[in-house]
């Protein structure tokens, strides 16, 4: 099982990059005693019978990884959420895209922790590709939303180390910005 | 800290771009490279990544490439980073905690010498690219 719902979080936005997605949404949305995580894509989907398939521990796509068996991204985020009293809703069409939908009750004693969003956030924003991601993050008290254009487009890019350390900070600035 | 806005951070930016201006741009092609897929998440490389930016923060390096990459098939190994420099050879680094991704920019990039216990692999030819491309 994942560490933390940030972990799960990083690895749904990247099954979205790898399955061509030009746009990436995922809303963060803390409410007093829920927390409602959604990953939509505009990538290649699944149908309805690889979909099922997907739930399996043991299936992964071929081509992927040669000689590799394994697949654990959907399975790992099944397992903490069947664990910890939340849902989980996946609907995805082929050449439409896959979105994610779950949810945990933040009361249950086994909710994994949340984790660091500013950090995983600057993980996300960084990876390499051509994609469009958008976090939009709400909490009852405020929002904010940032787009990895309009990071790319301020800072020129997002690899070298100079601009990874400002674009962490302009994500961390948004995030305790929301805490206080 | 007062929450940034898209503005606050392209004068940040500006202001950082005059300083690098005036420093040795060594290290320029020199590329580290975290494996960020499931077995790397799930084994820590996003604090990985996080402890590299700090360090390369701490010591004013702002011209190394930091990438990511999927898994580089040494799940057991995990996580993984590979180093790119131009005068050194490229290898990938196992089980590089927070400690050890602070070492590899401290022994690896800065004082050039590589770090004993961590050398896990070579990389492969078929994925590796070449620093600045």
């Amino acid at each position: 099982m994942h560490a933390t719902v940030c972990d799960i979080i990083a690895d749904l936005v990247q099954n979205s990059v790898e399955a061509g997605a030009s746009l990436v949404e995922l809303i963060v949305q803390t409410e007093p005693d829920k927390m409602n995580i959604t990953v939509a894509d505009n990538g290649k989907g699944m149908d309805e019978a690889t979909l099922a398939k997907s739930m399996d521990p043991f299936y992964s796509e071929a081509g992927k990884h040669d000689h590799r068996r394994v697949g654990l991204g959907l399975p790992l985020l099944m397992q903490t959420v069947e664990a910890s009293g939340g849902k989980a809703d996946i609907r995805s069409e082929p050449g439409k895209g896959t979105t994610v939908e779950f949810n945990f009750d933040t009361r249950n004693i086994d909710m994994p922790p949340f984790g660091d969003l500013s950090d995983t956030a600057l993980v996300l924003m960084a990876s390499r590709g051509e994609h469009e991601l958008i976090l939009r993050r709400t909490t009852p008290a405020d929002a904010y939303t940032v787009r990895r254009s309009e990071l790319i487009a301020t800072l020129g890019d997002l690899e070298t180390s100079g601009n990874l350390i400002l674009a962490r900070q302009y994500m961390r600035s948004q995030e305790q910005n929301l805490i206080q | 800290m007062a929450k940034l806005t898209l503005d606050d951070l392209r004068k940040l930016r500006e202001e950082k771009q005059k300083l690098l201006e005036k420093r040795d741009p060594s290290n320029k092609d020199a590329q580290i490279i975290v494996g960020m897929g499931t077995c790397g998440i799930a084994a820590g490389a996003k604090d990985t990544f996080n402890a590299i930016i700090d360090e390369l923060d701490a010591r004013g390096i702002t011209h190394v490439l930091v990438r990511q990459t999927g898994c580089m098939g040494s799940c057991h190994s995990e996580p993984t980073v590979e180093v790119v420099t131009p005068d050194m050879p490229s290898v990938i680094y196992g089980k590089v905690d927070s400690g050890t991704g602070k070492r590899i920019v401290d022994e690896h990039i800065v004082n050039k010498h590589m770090i004993d216990n961590h050398i896990c692999d070579k990389p492969s030819m078929d994925i590796v690219s070449e620093p600045g491309k």
